[in-house]
């Protein structure tokens, strides 16, 4: 190995785990709240998720390269990177937020309304318990696409285990994209075990 | 006695479409007043104006009284119990807090909570040491049925609405809940409406039946005088009893 590829192996992935973890705090604390806002608003709702399905089409370099010419948002950085990995993550965590909720039994929501629940314990008592499972399947999902797309983010100076990636395939140096793609490979890996873990432990049904 | 739920010309619409039309009668306290139809002749929509579910488009229903458009909407509904087909319990509740929500909602406190749903549990057949603990899935159609009248009962209201709850049930589990129903109105002495479109069911269980067609209230008599009403819908009606086909 060349001197000094462990130290930026803790390194890279940290940086790596951050830009990951800060998207998907930003992106869950959207797009739940907005699914739950959408099941409400059935013109609002059609309009939304036609632009995240949008969004998701769009080619994550180009992407990142869209955002950097951008004033406020865009420039060379972090803060793009993240940016671009929340715009990723958005849709399969609305789309689940919305087919949970959209998803519970009617009769269980008629009875709930009829048993004199509120709309907020309807909502916290009810729909959100018997839609966790849906919303955190949209939130594996976007981990796994996240953990993936963030090697990107090297692209735009956003740091990460992209840097190895990009750095390897300049120099041709196999072990550098190794250093890379498997530590990468292995977040996505734990990501998704983690989160089944949390759903098989703590959630209904 | 005295009425405790009285419709007033209540007309119901949706759209272009009459629901239910000019409706004026009391429901007496005490009484179980069964609402006999067809699919779509308007009752469950009838059950629904009574809590509040829906408004009238015209007229007035009175509650204890007052009208329903006047009452707290949350608090007219946990007033009065509600079964539905297939009970519509929370399958993420145990039994015991699907039948003690009511009075969770209402600030219960626990141990208060606890006896009551213990004794609702015991009062119909399904003893909360060994039920309480067990979700919905757990347990048969029949016992998931007398959850949800138990659920109705948990706060104790005056006024309790059966949609179809036994509707769904095989006919000896529903044989069994439906003397469950005498037994507890024996017990209990509330006032039920109770929608059915099963005329056995309703010669069984209602002091007074009422005849929906259409959204018109036909007839509304007690089980002797209804088996000698005239009018075609009757006649439809009380020919299934000779058909010898089960309802």
């Amino acid at each position: 190995m060349p001197m000094g590829l462990e130290r930026d192996l803790v390194t890279l992935t940290l940086e790596h785990l951050f830009l990951v973890a800060t998207a998907l705090a930003v992106a869950c604390a959207v797009a739940v709240p907005t699914g739950i806002l959408l099941t409400r608003r059935e013109a609002l709702r059609r309009w939304v998720v036609a632009l995240t399905n949008v969004m998701q089409t769009v080619p994550s370099l180009a992407l990142f390269g869209f955002l950097i010419p951008l004033p406020l948002l865009g420039g060379i950085g972090k803060h793009t990177a993240i940016i671009a990995l929340v715009l990723y993550a958005l849709l399969p965590i609305l789309q689940n937020t919305l087919a949970g909720i959209m998803g519970v039994d009617r009769a269980v929501r008629a009875s709930a309304i009829a048993m004199g629940m509120t709309g907020r314990q309807l909502l916290w008592m009810v729909e959100l318990p018997l839609a966790s499972r849906t919303i955190l399947t949209g939130i594996r999902v976007a981990t796994v696409i996240t953990v993936g797309t963030a090697t990107i983010a090297a692209a735009i100076g956003g740091g990460g285990l992209g840097v190895f990636i990009f750095r390897g395939l300049a120099s041709v140096d196999t072990t550098q994209i190794l250093a890379g793609a498997v530590p990468a490979a292995l977040m996505a890996l734990l990501a998704d075990k983690g989160l089944s873990w949390v759903e098989r432990r703590f959630l209904p049904r | 006695m005295s009425a405790i739920v009285s419709f007033r010309q209540v007309t119901y619409r949706i759209g272009a479409t009459d629901i239910l039309r000019d409706l004026t009668f009391d429901v007496e306290s005490g009484e179980t007043l069964v609402l006999l139809g067809r699919s779509g002749s308007g009752k469950t929509t009838l059950l629904r104006l009574v809590n509040g579910l829906v408004n009238p488009t015209a007229g007035t229903i009175l509650v204890e009284g007052q009208a329903t458009i006047t009452w707290d909407a949350i608090r007219l509904k946990r007033r009065i119990g509600y079964v539905i087909q297939e009970g519509g319990l929370f399958p993420h509740f145990t039994v015991g807090e699907n039948v003690g929500l009511v009075p969770h909602l209402e600030g219960w406190p626990q141990d208060r909570i606890k006896a009551r749903v213990e004794g609702l549990l015991d009062q119909i057949g399904l003893p909360p040491n060994q039920f309480a603990q067990r979700y919905p899935r757990e347990l048969s159609g029949g016992q998931r049925q007398r959850v949800g009248v138990a659920r109705a009962l948990a706060a104790d209201p005056d006024i309790l609405l059966f949609d179809e709850p036994f509707g769904a049930l095989d006919p000896i589990t529903r044989v069994e809940l439906q003397r469950q129903f005498l037994a507890l109105r024996k017990n209990f002495g509330k006032t039920a409406i109770f929608v059915t479109h099963d005329v056995r069911e309703a010669l069984l269980l209602g002091t007074r039946i009422g005849l929906l067609n259409h959204g018109y209230l036909e007839v509304l008599t007690t089980p002797p005088e209804f088996l000698h009403s005239q009018g075609q819908e009757v006649q439809a009606f009380l020919s299934c009893l000779s058909s010898g086909v089960d309802a």
